[in-house]
């Protein structure tokens, strides 16, 4: 098991024929299972036309009937990214894979309006994509440092998602699904979602949470997990360093109003019963200490 | 915390002066003091004629907020006073709480009509994550320090979420106005006021809007003394007029430098120069070397690409730091190739003749070739398997630097 992906998942690529999306996707493809889960691209200029063997729909509509994927990933430009996000919650699948980094946060703000009431839940946007590794990549980590196992990780950041995957593989701890949640201000899922969905994994034994400076989702996600996390979760945050006001690459690293402080989300994290570090080479080992 | 190099906040924001802010508010039919902005003293007095007097405002442009605190804003009862003043404030170092010990330089003065100000107010939006809208916050204490006031009395600090669908409704408005103290024959004043700065902030893509003070007149007019607009950076592709606000000398030169080449870069205290791909793991990179006793000089992401061209460009702008002592290059490869990172990192140093310690820290496919290509090219640059020996090394090497 696994969570939000697994070998069976169908997947429609937004964006399949710009260069960052053919290159993607090639390494998805060429990834586990991937032949068989990357089923469909969209552009409508292109319709009736293929990338490589993967057939390409006008739209997703139309790829979601022809091929019965339930899943995207988008990497098209900043501008229209917002729009292809709205394209598919409109073709009611289960989970949008937003890559695209730099959509302005109004165009988010009317996206994730928009997606009241609706069944679609979305990663991202300005995240590295979801792995259950052996089975199914998607998005732009590389998969090669990954293994398959019962550790779960969810993270904010992308480079230092793969800095965490990184020392799990390297202690011998597999990974059951590696999530990047994005570092916008205006997103889907956060970490207290995953988290729960990681609880639910029976094929998920313990959890690590990297967070960073900027707004109060971690801080959220550790009080949901004081009373109804039954598995251990480790955490790191990062920007114990970073001064107020200074955004730190991410739209959504700032500490604001003197809110949002690596600080205060460790001790609040610290207080709900996660083991936290403030050095982030030991995120592996941290996490081997409570298995 | 550093808050030495701190000037604005929200650094990768654009930020335009308030004169431009007021434009873009009468444009939405808000109300505002007339005003003239000035490079010089004769312009000044040609602004403060043209006006009318008897009373004036000479008021500093920079970005940096505090500016009365800081000596920026000043009442002149008579041209001659204008010409005083606006000779005083013109040139000189503006030091607030927003900038660094040595201040900003005024370049340019508004030159604005006296206001008959009977309560100063407090308006701003800006988009909240929880909500995931744009809030407007307001209180009855406007003029000081709002943070101040959020610290002290929150209870005096009023919030509501705006609908994306129905935009910023009457009742919300009249709520809210009531709240801070407009008076019931000063609300329709008040409406425009705030559905303007709602339309203002989302046809702009606003990041931050702030009213500081909003001013209710003896006459009961509701009027924007000050505004305050950032713009999210993101969406100025489709705002050139705004592109065309920016004002360059108010902005770090080093952050402008990286800025064209596609790196995100911070100036902070420390001497320790840091290029890691990626913000989170740039971040923790500068923790890291906290944690090991040392100070980052900066925060740089290169991004996905760290080419030999972005590297040269990043090790350029760090040498030009007086107290750089060396440098740390943290690169997770991933998909990148080690190798390919190596020949970067080799190229560049040759390129700039590195001057410093160079510790370089790579992850990902052909690590061991890029280590050995490394080891290879003959120069002084020491080697680290992960973050923890990678810190531990830079801080060493630029404590043995002195």
């Amino acid at each position: 098991m696994s969570i939000l992906v697994n070998r069976n998942t169908k997947v429609i690529t937004q964006g399949i024929t710009g260069k960052t999306g053919q290159f993607h996707t090639r390494t998805c493809r060429d990834y586990a299972n991937g032949r068989a889960c990357f089923v469909a691209g969209v552009n409508p200029k292109k319709a009736g036309e293929d990338f490589e063997g993967i057939p390409i729909y006008a739209t997703v509509k139309e790829a979601k009937a022809a091929t019965g994927a339930t899943v995207s990933v988008i990497y098209v430009p900043p501008p229209f990214a917002a729009e292809a996000i709205d394209e598919a919650v409109a073709a009611d699948l289960d989970l949008v894979i937003c890559i695209t980094e730099g959509i302005p946060v109004r165009d988010m703000i009317r996206t994730r309006y928009k997606m009241q009431g609706r069944r679609t839940l979305l990663l991202g946007p300005n995240c590295p994509g979801v792995i259950t590794p052996d089975e199914i990549k998607i998005g732009i980590m590389p998969g090669h440092i990954h293994r398959k196992g019962r550790i779960g990780v969810v993270s904010r950041s992308g480079t230092l998602t793969y800095e965490a995957v990184g020392q799990l593989t390297e202690l011998g701890l597999g990974q059951s699904t590696a999530v990047g949640i994005g570092g916008d201000p205006v997103n889907g899922l956060k970490h207290i979602d995953v988290l729960k969905l990681f609880n639910d994994d029976p094929d998920t034994d313990a959890v690590v949470m990297i967070g960073e400076i900027g707004g109060t989702d971690e801080e959220e996600a550790a009080v949901w997990a004081k009373t109804n996390m039954k598995k251990p979760v480790v955490g790191f945050i990062a920007g114990v360093t970073a001064p107020p006001g200074k955004r730190m690459g991410h739209a959504g690293a700032i500490i604001s109003g003197g809110k949002g402080t690596a600080q205060e989300k460790l001790e609040v994290m610290d207080a709900s019963g996660i083991r936290v570090t403030r050095n982030p080479a030991e995120m592996g080992t941290l996490l081997k200490s409570v298995l | 915390m550093q808050r030495r190099t701190r000037r604005n906040n929200e650094d990768l924001d654009v930020k335009i002066h308030e004169y431009q802010g007021k434009e873009i508010f009468r444009r939405y039919g808000m109300a505002v003091p007339r005003g003239i902005p000035v490079f010089s003293v004769d312009e000044a007095v040609k602004a403060a004629r043209e006006l009318g007097g008897p009373v004036w405002v000479v008021k500093a442009q920079v970005h940096a907020g505090g500016r009365g605190k800081g000596g920026g804003v000043k009442l002149a009862r008579s041209l001659d006073e204008v010409r005083d003043l606006a000779g005083k404030i013109l040139g000189m170092q503006l030091v607030t709480h927003q900038t660094g010990p040595g201040g900003q330089k005024v370049r340019r003065l508004l030159i604005e009509e006296g206001a008959d100000i009977k309560k100063e107010l407090y308006v701003a939006m800006v988009v909240d994550r929880a909500t995931q809208r744009v809030t407007l916050m307001a209180s009855s204490e406007g003029g000081m320090d709002i943070e101040e006031v959020a610290a002290h009395t929150p209870e005096k600090i009023h919030r509501v979420a705006i609908d994306p669908g129905t935009g910023l409704t009457d009742a919300q408005a009249d709520d809210i106005a009531r709240k801070i103290g407009i008076p019931d024959a000063s609300l329709p004043q008040a409406r425009t006021m705030l559905h303007g700065l709602y339309k203002a902030f989302d046809e702009t893509d606003a990041s931050l809007a702030e009213i500081n003070p909003l001013i209710l007149t003896g006459d009961g007019k509701v009027i924007a003394l000050d505004a305050k607009l950032n713009f999210d950076s993101n969406a100025l592709f489709r705002h050139a007029d705004i592109v065309a606000m920016r004002d360059l000398d108010e902005e770090d030169p080093a952050e402008i430098e990286a800025s064209k080449f596609d790196l995100s870069y911070i100036s902070l205290d420390g001497n320790i120069g840091c290029l890691v791909n990626g913000a989170g793991l740039a971040m923790a990179t500068m923790d890291v070397i906290k944690l090991y006793g040392g100070e980052p000089a900066n925060f740089l992401d290169v991004g996905g690409g760290a080419t030999a061209e972005k590297v040269t460009e990043a090790f350029k702008i760090m040498l030009r730091n007086p107290h750089l002592k060396a440098i740390l290059v943290n690169i997770f490869g991933g998909i990148m190739r080690c190798d390919v990172i190596a020949e970067g990192v080799i190229t560049a140093s040759k390129a700039v003749g590195l001057s410093v310690p160079l510790v370089v820290r790579m992850k990902g496919t052909n690590e061991e070739l890029g280590r050995k290509m490394i080891a290879d090219s003959g120069l002084p640059i020491i080697t680290a398997n992960n973050m923890a020996e990678a810190a531990e090394k830079v801080v060493a090497a630029a404590k043995g630097a002195k």
